[in-house]
């Protein structure tokens, strides 16, 4: 006979391990299970097939983000803050090189506000396509699904191609970016966005008046207008409640405030119309993007500023000065001066906000991220209790639990 | 860019700055804007009081985000750190006070905000601040029988708490 194993305790302990009646029964759904994509568990009360009570708990995907942070220089942790929305890490790049630059008093360049306005929109299109492809694969649309993953692929490789990862690509430097675009990434991008306009109109053609899908999405896990700002929710759910918040409008940073584009709102807070919110923002970003494009002028993508910005190869090479300049970046870290910021950008989520400390060194004395996922988590259950428990499978997809962000 | 909040923050300084002298003593209240931010200071005994305040006569009707700080060398060790927006108005407000190691209790604002709940488990977890109101603060990021607060700047970062113990082989 084999020895018996150690004991696991229990990692999470249930708001609720009783049921409330005879005739109903409490399950664990997750944390590694289909109908959960992302690591997360929830224990539900079921009658029959109806979800009484939910208890959601996430935490299953933490690593430390924010104490790995304390003891990296303020540029060392950029690969870091990329996992946190893997779905759009060059969003989380530029939101925390905003914050340090805030700190630090620096302007970026023309040349580099137009590309991270560019990029987090092309971000913020894969994310949402992401969303959308994935949460109908789930209801069985695998058409729709593949036309759409397609496209993203096109996506991921052509930022690869700039950034040199598919998905993790530490492209935002405090002070300007990595590197400037590679010769003819600009014409493979309007291939691209003109190829995503039509497998998008042929995902729309498939399912937004699909009676199987409205059946599925339409009046399944509503959220209220007062509920949703109660439980600090942000970015797409609250606009799908009808309340037009977008920080791209209402507190422009990088380029927005040049940009001509909507804010696209629901009317109903349910899962059509989270759906619908995001497809309007595709069309939104395109559009974007694309002015972005007439935008854009040659010039410098980093500042000149030697606290923060790497002097040039040749110069590293060829004089002492420059040659102790990169030497004290990389092993000291860019000076921040002592302070505090809060810095947020519109995530493809919702509110993405960068709340760092600074005592004065080269090493941040705190960074938090204040991640909209996590903050979703918290208002899950209203929207699960009273509906189907299939009804799971499409109300978390549309919630679009990020577990990087989530869990940090 | 701000222009919206200017006003704002004014009546909020203005609103505050009397609660300043009616609580002469207890208060440590103060008022800066730091990087377009109203920062307003307040004893953890009047936090509860004033946020109702800020919701319910300035509009800040998202409450964003709440953590801390840990200054071990100093006496109160912990900034307890909230932050919040106002939809209508596009401005956002820090709300800020110091808890002692001994006895690390700040106000909860479940009776405010739906979102208070997860957020305030976060900041019990990390940094062992208990919010004086919340009934539910099992750890949400960590797991049930985790020792210690790893936020704290006295938690080792190597130190490991294995849930699932090591093979021996696989020792390191």
């Amino acid at each position: 006979m084999n020895a018996p194993g150690p004991v696991i305790a229990n990692p999470v302990r249930p708001a609720f391990d009783k049921a409330s009646r005879e005739d109903t029964v409490i399950v664990s759904i997750g944390p590694s299970h289909p109908a959960t994509h992302g690591t997360i568990q929830i224990f539900a009360e079921l009658d029959g097939e109806r979800i009484l009570r939910a208890d959601v708990h996430c935490g299953y995907l933490h690593r430390g983000f924010e104490k790995e942070c304390e003891d990296h220089t303020w540029h060392n942790l950029i690969p870091y803050v990329d996992r946190l929305n893997y779905c759009s890490p060059l969003i989380n790049d530029f939101a925390y090189c905003e914050a340090v630059e805030k700190m630090m008093g620096i302007g970026i360049t023309r040349r580099a506000v137009i590309l991270r306005t560019l990029l987090s929109e092309y971000s913020r299109l894969c994310d949402h396509i992401t969303c959308i492809a994935a949460s109908l694969m789930e209801l069985g649309a695998m058409t729709a699904f593949l036309y759409l993953v397609m496209i993203r692929d096109y996506m991921y490789e052509h930022i690869a191609d700039l950034t040199g990862a598919r998905v993790t690509h530490s492209y935002g430097r405090i002070g300007g970016l990595a590197r400037d675009l590679p010769e003819g990434w600009l014409a493979r991008l309007e291939e691209i966005l003109v190829q995503s306009d039509d497998f998008l109109g042929r995902a729309h053609g498939l399912v937004d008046r699909n009676r199987i899908f409205i059946d599925r999405m339409r009046d399944v896990g509503v959220i209220s207008q007062s509920d949703a700002l109660s439980y600090g929710y942000t970015g797409p759910i609250l606009r799908s409640t009808g309340l037009p918040v977008d920080l791209r409008k209402d507190t422009p940073y990088l380029a927005y405030a040049e940009l001509d584009f909507e804010v696209p709102v629901g009317i109903k807070g349910d899962n059509y119309d989270r759906y619908y919110v995001r497809m309007c923002e595709i069309d939104e970003s395109i559009h974007m993007i694309r002015q972005c494009v007439d935008l854009l002028e040659p010039g410098p993508i980093n500042v000149d500023d030697r606290r923060c910005v790497f002097p040039e190869k040749t110069r590293v090479y060829g004089e002492i000065e420059s040659l102790i300049n990169h030497f004290k970046i990389v092993m000291e870290g860019p000076r921040v001066p002592a302070g505090e910021v809060y810095s947020a950008h519109e995530g493809p989520n919702g509110e993405l906000g960068f709340y760092l400390v600074s005592t004065g060194e080269g090493t941040p004395w705190k960074v938090h991220c204040r991640a909209p996922s996590f903050v979703h988590v918290g208002g899950t259950h209203l929207m699960l209790e009273g509906g189907q428990l299939a009804d799971l499978v499409p109300t978390f997809g549309m919630i679009n639990m990020i577990g990087g962000e989530c869990d940090r | 860019m701000t222009t919206y909040g200017s006003d704002i923050f004014e009546r909020v300084k203005e609103r505050f700055g009397k609660a300043e002298d009616d609580l002469s003593g207890t208060a440590r209240s103060s008022t800066t804007v730091q990087h377009s931010i109203l920062v307003l200071h307040f004893a953890p005994g009047e936090v509860a009081g004033a946020v109702k305040v800020l919701r319910d006569e300035f509009g800040f009707d998202l409450f964003l985000d709440v953590t801390a700080v840990d200054w071990p060398d100093r006496d109160p060790r912990f900034d307890v750190v909230w932050h919040f927006y106002a939809t209508r108005n596009r401005v956002r407000v820090r709300v800020k006070t110091a808890v002692t190691l001994a006895d690390p209790v700040a106000p909860s604002l479940t009776a405010l905000y739906g979102s208070a709940g997860i957020m305030e488990r976060e900041c019990h977890d990390m940094y062992g601040i208990r919010f004086d109101g919340n009934a539910d603060l099992r750890p949400i990021l960590l797991y049930e029988g985790f020792v210690g607060h790893p936020l704290r700047k006295d938690y080792p970062k190597q130190k490991e708490q294995p849930l699932v113990p090591y093979r021996e082989e696989a020792k390191p």
